[in-house]
C-alpha cells in the first residue's frame, strides 16, 4: 500500500466531503462499493488528474459526485456512451463508470453490448440490487424469479439478466461479480479491472433495504445483508461441488449466484487497434506513390 | 483506537453485527439524526482487523491500530465469500 493506511486520510483524498453524508438510505450497499473503489484507486496510486468518472442516472450513478475527481453524471442508460467519448478524445484517462442495473442492463443495454463487444478501454462498476431504486422499487431485469416490485406485485415472472454471462460472451477482456461484505477479493479485482486494456466489468450485489429487501420481505438490515451470504457462492466452490459433491450438496447451492472472476484475457482493446489501423495508414502515405514494396 | 465520525453515521449497525470478535455496541451518544452511532466495548477483543472501517457504507469508522498494546490475534470469525452467517 502507498501512503495513506487508515480510512480517515483515505476520505480526505478521495471524498468530496462537503456532498456528505450520502444520500443513501441506511443501509445502502451503494457507500461500499465506493470505499473499496477508493482503496483500489490509492494502492494502484494513480494521478487523480487522469482519472474520470461517468454515470447515469439512479442512485448508483450518484457515486461521481462524491469522489474528488472528474466526472460526468449523465442521462439514464447513457454513462458508457459518454465514456466512450471521454476516451476517444483522450485516451490517456482511466475512465470509471457507475451504473445501477437499471442504467446498464435495462435502459442502457444496447450501449453496454456495444461496449463490451468493441472491447472499448473503460472500467464499468454495476451495482446490481435488483431493482429500480431511485424511483421507487419498479422491477429491473436482473431482479431473480418471484422477485416483488411495484411493477411486479404478484411476483416476476421474466427470467433475469446474468450481465456477467452476457459480458463473457461478448469478448469483455475482465469480467467478475462480488458482494459487498467481504473486503479483500474485491478491492483487488477492480485494481485488475481498472489496469486491464480493454472492456472490464464489474458487477456487485449490493443491497437496497428500501426498495428491493422491505418489499420482498427479507427482514432488517442485518438480515438482508446475510442474505447476500447465504445465496451466493464462490465460483471455484460451485465448481467443485458441481463436479464431485453429493446430490444432495449439488442441489443446495443449485440457485446459488456466482462470485468471482470470470472472465480475464487480453485482447486488443477497440483503441490500441485504431492506434495501429492509424499507423498503418500513415505508413502507407509516407511512401511515394507507385513506389513497389 | 476506532474514531467514528458521528454525523456521518446512519445507525445501519452492521459494523456491530459484523466485527469478527463482537467488539462494538451502540453508544450513549445519539447524533443529530437521532441515532446512536457505534463504539468498542468497555473490555473488548479487538484486533484491528479494519473489517468495520472497510464495510461501513457511510464511511464513518476509521481504526487505528494501537502500536503499544499488542493483543494476541484471536482466530476471527471471517467466513469465506459465499460462507453461512446467521
Ligand atoms: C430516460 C429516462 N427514463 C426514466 C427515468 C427515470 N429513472 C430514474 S432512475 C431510474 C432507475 C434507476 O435504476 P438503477 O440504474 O438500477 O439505479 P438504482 O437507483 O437502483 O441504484 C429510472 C427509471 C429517467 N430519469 N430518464
Ligand atoms: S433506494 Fe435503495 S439503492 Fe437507493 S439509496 Fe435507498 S437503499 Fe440505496
Ligand atoms: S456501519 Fe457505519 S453507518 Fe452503520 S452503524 Fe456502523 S458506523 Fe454507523
Ligand atoms: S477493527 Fe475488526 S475487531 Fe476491531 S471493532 Fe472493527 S471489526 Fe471488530
Ligand atoms: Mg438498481
Amino acid at each position: 500500500m502507498v501512503g495513506i493506511k487508515t480510512a480517515d486520510e483515505l476520505n480526505k483524498k478521495f471524498l468530496r466531503e462537503g456532498m456528505w453524508p450520502t444520500i443513501f438510505c441506511n443501509g445502502c450497499g451503494h457507500g461500499v462499493v465506493l470505499e473499496y473503489t477508493f482503496w483500489a484507486l490509492e494502492e494502484l496510486g494513480l494521478d487523480m488528474d487522469k482519472v474520470i468518472f461517468s454515470s447515469g442516472i439512479g442512485c448508483s450513478s450518484r457515486l461521481p459526485g462524491y469522489i474528488n475527481a472528474d466526472g460526468l453524471h449523465t442521462t439514464h442508460g447513457r454513462a458508457i456512451a459518454f465514456a466512450t467519448g471521454i476516451k476517444a478524445a483522450d485516451p490517456d484517462f482511466h475512465v470509471i463508470v457507475f451504473t445501477g442495473d437499471g442504467d446498464c442492463a435495462g435502459i442502457g443495454g444496447n450501449h453496454f453490448i456495444h461496449a463490451a463487444r468493441r472491447n472499448i478501454d473503460m472500467t464499468v462498476i454495476m451495482i446490481n440490487n435488483f431493482i429500480y431504486g431511485m424511483t421507487g422499487g419498479q422491477l429491473a431485469p436482473t431482479a431473480p424469479l418471484g422477485s416483488i416490485a411495484t411493477t411486479a406485485p404478484y411476483g416476476n415472472i421474466e427470467h433475469p439478466f446474468d450481465i456477467c454471462n452476457l459480458a463473457c460472451a461478448l469478448g469483455a477482456n475482465y469480467v467478475a461479480r462480488w458482494g459487498v461484505s467481504h473486503p479483500y477479493q474485491p478491492i483487488k479485482s477492480i485494481k485488475e479491472g481498472i489496469q486491464k486494456k480493454g472492456f472490464s466489468l464489474l458487477e456487485f450485489l449490493a443491497p437496497c433495504p428500501t426498495a428491493y429487501g422491505r418489499r420482498n420481505k427479507l427482514g432488517d438490515i442485518k438480515k438482508h445483508w446475510a442474505w447476500y451470504d447465504n445465496n451466493t457462492i464462490l465460483k471455484e466452490d460451485l465448481e467443485k461441488i458441481m463436479k464431485y459433491g453429493t446430490e444432495q450438496e449439488k442441489e443446495q447451492v443449485k440457485e446459488k449466484i456466482p462470485l468471482g472472476v470470470f472472465q480475464d484475457i487480453q485482447k486488443p482493446g477497440f483503441f490500441e487497434a485504431y492506434e495501429k489501423l492509424v499507423d498503418r495508414l500513415k505508413e502507407k502515405e509516407s511512401k511515394p506513390k507507385g513506389a513497389k514494396k | 483506537m476506532i474514531e467514528v465520525r458521528e454525523d456521518w453515521c446512519k445507525g445501519c449497525n452492521i459494523c456491530i453485527d459484523r466485527c469478527p470478535v463482537d467488539a462494538l455496541e451502540e453508544s450513549d451518544i445519539l447524533n443529530r439524526r437521532g441515532i446512536r452511532p457505534p463504539k468498542l466495548k468497555e473490555k473488548n477483543d479487538c484486533n484491528f482487523c479494519r473489517l468495520c472501517e472497510l464495510i461501513c457504507p457511510d464511511l464513518a469508522i476509521t481504526v487505528f491500530p494501537d502500536e503499544k498494546e499488542k493483543k494476541p490475534v484471536k482466530k476471527t470469525l471471517l467466513t469465506p465469500v459465499g460462507g453461512k452467517t446467521k
